[in-house]
């Protein structure tokens, strides 16, 4: 994002729309949608910081853990399994989604943009995962460096600039 | 039928964007930097790059649409896009586009079968960082495109002639214009976009 900050603003832009403003989904069951996405990709760098995120809005890193495996067993919402299950179809294809899966989401409580919005956001970490892997990008060592983003990202959403190099 | 209550009439991508025009916005954006900004590739072979990935996820829409924007950017060519999608080693466009169009398809499989070899390939065949950079982000992007308009059962329409018209508005007024209200079409069936 730094080499190319003209591309990084948009796409912080739809993160911080998708992730960070308010939504009747919570923030920390967005970032569970871009955990579970990460992971279902294997990008071990977003799966980290946003699962990072998630279990700083959830108050539970056991239950991030595994939202990201296995959310039909985790002590999740019925209508959050519903739309987990929808971005782990729009993951592997966005022509997975089947009209179940779109029904059963409805069933569970889900609204039409709760539905848009998983898509999106499910379609915007295939992005992000390949983006971060397809230059293989360097991961961090250090579990502080997102511990230490947590609280930024917190305060400050997505719009700000890309964090410096770590060196520790 | 789509997924959720889109506007009835816009094919593709744009019956969500215009559902939610709050994150059309930056969509938009980052394709007209990615695709129309200057650069040291031109628009058409951009376009071939988008349209090899949208190919390789099987979205009907994406590529029809890229692919027509591509044919347009080079002298209506619609032969040589078509052989690209399928057989691009055989294909009569440059060695370094062939090189970057395979970092692009192995990014549409997963960001990690990018290997050393495809960027040695492409910087031995005169690609350089930014051109890397712009093939492994276009395809990103195009990732996100396709299993957007597919993840929620888009609309779009059969008739040829739709794209090559909306080709030509694209490559001349860009695709930040494109959320414009815009003639509704005619033709087409519903749930053709699957």
């Amino acid at each position: 994002m730094a080499f190319r900050p003209e591309t990084a603003k948009p796409i912080n832009e739809l993160a911080n729309i998708l992730l960070f403003e308010p939504n009747s989904l919570s923030r920390g069951e967005r970032e569970l949608i871009a955990t579970h996405v990460s992971c279902a990709n294997e990008c071990l760098f977003c799966q980290t910081i946003h699962g990072a995120y998630a279990a700083h809005f959830l108050g539970d890193e056991a239950l991030v853990l595994q939202a990201k495996v296995d959310p039909e067993a985790a002590n999740l919402s019925p209508k959050l399994k519903a739309l987990l299950n929808i971005a782990g179809k729009v993951a592997r294809s966005g022509r997975d989604v089947t009209a179940d899966d779109i029904a059963r989401a409805r069933a569970e409580g889900s609204t039409d943009i709760e539905i848009h919005d998983t898509v999106l956001i499910a379609a915007l970490f295939c992005l992000c995962n390949r983006y971060v892997d397809g230059l293989a990008t360097e991961m961090p060592e250090s579990l502080d460096y997102f511990r230490e983003r947590v609280p930024v990202m917190a305060a400050q959403g997505y719009q700000m600039p890309p964090a410096p190099a770590v060196t520790s | 039928m789509p997924h959720i209550a889109l506007p009835e009439g816009l094919p593709g991508i744009r019956g969500p964007m215009a559902f939610r025009p709050e994150t059309a916005t930056p969509l938009n954006e980052i394709v007209d930097i990615l695709l129309r900004g200057p650069h040291s590739l031109t628009p058409g072979e951009r376009e071939l790059i988008a349209t090899v990935v949208s190919a390789e996820n099987d979205c009907r829409y994406c590529q029809t649409i890229h692919g027509a924007i591509a044919a347009h950017h080079l002298d209506g060519n619609e032969a040589l896009v078509r052989l690209v999608k399928v057989d691009r080693e055989h294909a009569p466009i440059s060695d370094k586009l062939k090189a970057l169009l395979t970092i692009a398809a192995h990014t549409a499989r997963s960001g990690r079968d990018v290997t050393t070899d495809d960027i040695a390939a492409a910087r031995a065949a005169g690609a350089t960082d930014l051109e890397i950079h712009d093939a492994v982000l276009i395809a990103a992007v195009f990732c996100m495109c396709n299993r957007y308009v597919d993840g929620l059962a888009t609309w779009m329409p059969d008739d040829p002639d739709f794209y090559r018209t909306r080709a030509k508005m694209i490559a001349e007024h860009g695709y930040t214009a494109s959320t414009v209200a815009q003639p509704r079409v005619a033709t087409g069936t519903q749930g053709a976009g699957r």
